[in-house]
């Protein structure tokens, strides 16, 4: 916990990676990533498809395993062997093909493998399931989402709703850190209005984000820095208020000029 | 914000709502309508009635309970998204080895003739055993080798009947004890099947492993993200389904008083055709213990009731495959008529 300070801010660094790098036998998907995230900061990771993001965000919440480099969360270097490690660190995740069981509840969904229980029988364990949908009501209570029956199956619920859900798992649980992997690209408007007020109800609460997305309009609203890659490395960061979308675009390009007014990325 | 705090205290308070109208209440009144059925058709061509006489209701339910043990184990793999071929072989095999050791020493050409007998429990644990190895083999295969379920159970199911036939090459063992042969007499087996069923409607509801299986069969990738260990529940999902056909194979040897290779043939399809008509879902995800429970009842009634009115075997098995093709058809126009956005 050395707690190390940038110039102009007095705030702790979360989460550092030092020169972050993932091979795919001869695919180079991450080069050399150093990133840094401050506490109750919340960036956004932009870039064109294959840039990286999504390599990146597999490393940092242990779903894959980073061929060299460092991850340093909290002051103290990690080493994750899977999801859960990342999750018993504080580091939770939304992934953009939602990791929800359609056939079960909102309750089981949210409490999947850390299930409350009455008393210890390894796998035969009693759910204590009062506990899970009290606790699951807070949750969705706190994350301002409204889900009129907690009991259906998930299945049976529109995209944003499973969202939703999906987001007040991480948050519920998420003490130091969420990671959003695409979470609106497959929302409607409306649906997408609402998964962006979970995400500053998080900045409120001072939660920490790294908010990947393709929709520099959300970016713009949400976040405070803007990290962009390019072919597997960080192309830049930029502070969201002293930057433009011209900017972000000729960075995840890598074309300075040429970039027209009204490109399609905005 | 505060509009939608509001909305989270409304959505609180209309929490106790009605689910919709679940598979086993559905279950339940296709029983009660094919039983009547029966009831009806009985009394225009045996002029008898098909439900009230005992008889023909307890050698139903001793049948219903005898594949029905199997079928419990079965609705687990399929909750989990997987399959199991190769109970009825499993069946067989146990059948043969744990007979083998439960003889009397009477008989002369007992398979071991030192080792007749036997206190009850050697042949049970002997048979209980055969069933564990046999359905972990199946577990890790599947868990370990990514095999697909259908080919790790199919290659099971061929090489545990070869065991069955080649254990004594081909000769039935015969006479087990007393204590054995209890397994099987009057009307244990039901015993036996409602305590199994008992015990397994309450692990898949309302403990952990319960959730875990309808996690896994539901989305896998889902399961393994949320820190479930996967490989270690399939594992033993399989070796419970095991464990199940060998007290099955244990049940129907002691029933008959003879343990013979061929037993057990075709059980596992009769395992999956129960569970299916109760509303376990092939896809994985959906299903209930109770369903099952309704499921081998439905089974039941429908073969003894075709038995009832003096059908021809022959017709009797094209049935049965009608019947077990028309619940997957039913299961997939179910999955079709929900929303599923994966």
């Amino acid at each position: 916990m050395t707690g190390e300070k940038r110039a102009g801010a007095e705030r702790k660094v979360i989460l550092r990676t030092e020169g972050l790098t993932k091979h795919y036998g001869g695919v180079r998907a991450l080069e050399d990533a150093n990133f840094e995230l401050l506490d109750g900061e919340h960036v956004a990771i932009v870039g064109d498809n294959g840039a990286g993001k999504s390599t990146f965000v597999r490393q940092i919440t242990g779903v894959e395993r980073p061929t060299s480099g460092k991850i340093l969360f909290d002051g103290q270097e990690m080493d994750f062997q899977s999801p859960v490690d990342a999750r018993e660190a504080g580091i939770e995740a939304v992934f953009q093909n939602l990791a929800l069981a359609d056939d079960l509840d909102v309750p089981s969904n949210i409490f999947l493998g850390r299930e409350e229980t009455y008393f210890n029988l390894g796998p035969f364990s009693f759910l204590n399931e009062k506990k899970m949908l009290q606790r699951s009501q807070e949750a969705l209570e706190k994350t301002g989402v409204k889900i009129p029956n907690l009991h259906n199956a998930i299945a049976n619920m529109s995209g944003g709703q499973r969202q939703c859900v999906a987001i007040s798992r991480a948050a519920s649980f998420a003490s130091k850190l969420i990671l959003m992997d695409e979470p609106t690209a497959a929302l409607g408007v409306q649906e997408t209005t609402q998964v962006e007020n979970i995400i500053r109800g998080l900045k409120k609460r001072g939660i920490p984000l790294i908010l990947v997305s393709h929709n520099l309009r959300q970016v713009f609203n949400l976040v405070d820095k803007i990290w962009v890659f390019r072919r597997g490395r960080i192309a830049g960061m930029l502070e969201a208020d002293k930057t433009d979308g011209n900017e972000v675009v000729s960075l995840i390009t890598g074309v300075q000029s040429g970039v027209h007014e009204n490109a399609s990325y905005i | 914000m505060a509009n939608q705090a509001q909305a989270v205290s409304d959505s609180a308070a209309e929490m106790p709502q009605k689910r919709p109208r679940s598979h086993e209440l559905n279950a339940l009144l296709g029983l009660v309508g094919i039983a009547l059925i029966f009831e009806i058709l009985g009394w225009i061509f045996q002029g008898q009635s098909f439900l009230f006489n005992t008889q023909r209701l307890s050698i139903m339910i001793l049948q219903v309970s005898v594949v029905g043990i199997i079928a419990i184990g079965v609705t687990q793999v399929i909750i989990t998204g997987g399959i199991d071929l190769s109970s009825g072989s499993v069946v067989g095999a146990t059948a043969m080895i744990a007979m083998s050791f439960a003889q009397v020493s009477t008989y002369p050409r007992a398979v071991y003739p030192e080792l007749t007998d036997l206190p009850v429990i050697i042949p049970i644990l002997i048979g209980l055993a055969c069933g564990i190895v046999a359905g972990m083999i199946n577990g890790l295969l599947i868990a370990f080798t990514k095999i697909p379920p259908f080919i790790a159970t199919l290659g099971m199911m061929v090489t545990a009947r070869g065991i069955a036939k080649w254990y004594t090459k081909g000769q039935p063992v015969s006479f087990p004890t007393d204590s054995f042969a209890a397994l099987g007499q009057g009307m244990t087996p039901v015993f036996i099947f409602l305590a199994i069923v008992a015990l397994f409607h309450v692990a898949l509801k309302y403990t952990v492993y319960g959730k875990h299986t309808y996690a896994i069969g539901s989305n896998e990738q889902a399961a393994r993200m949320s820190g479930i260990n996967v490989e270690r529940h399939l594992v033993l999902v399989y070796t419970i389904a095991g464990l199940l056909a060998g007290l099955a194979g244990m049940v129907i040897a002691a029933r008959g008083l003879t343990a013979q290779a061929g037993m057990g043939i075709m059980y596992e399809l009769d395992a999956i055709a129960m569970a299916v008509i109760g509303g376990v879902s092939l896809s994985g995800g959906r299903g209930s213990i109770i369903g099952t429970l309704i499921g081998a009842v439905i089974f039941g009634v429908i073969i003894s009731g075709f038995t009832f009115l003096r059908l021809d075997a022959y017709y009797q098995e094209m049935i049965k495959g009608v019947i077990i093709v028309a619940a997957v058809v039913a299961d997939v126009y179910r999955q079709r008529m929900r929303p599923r956005s994966r």
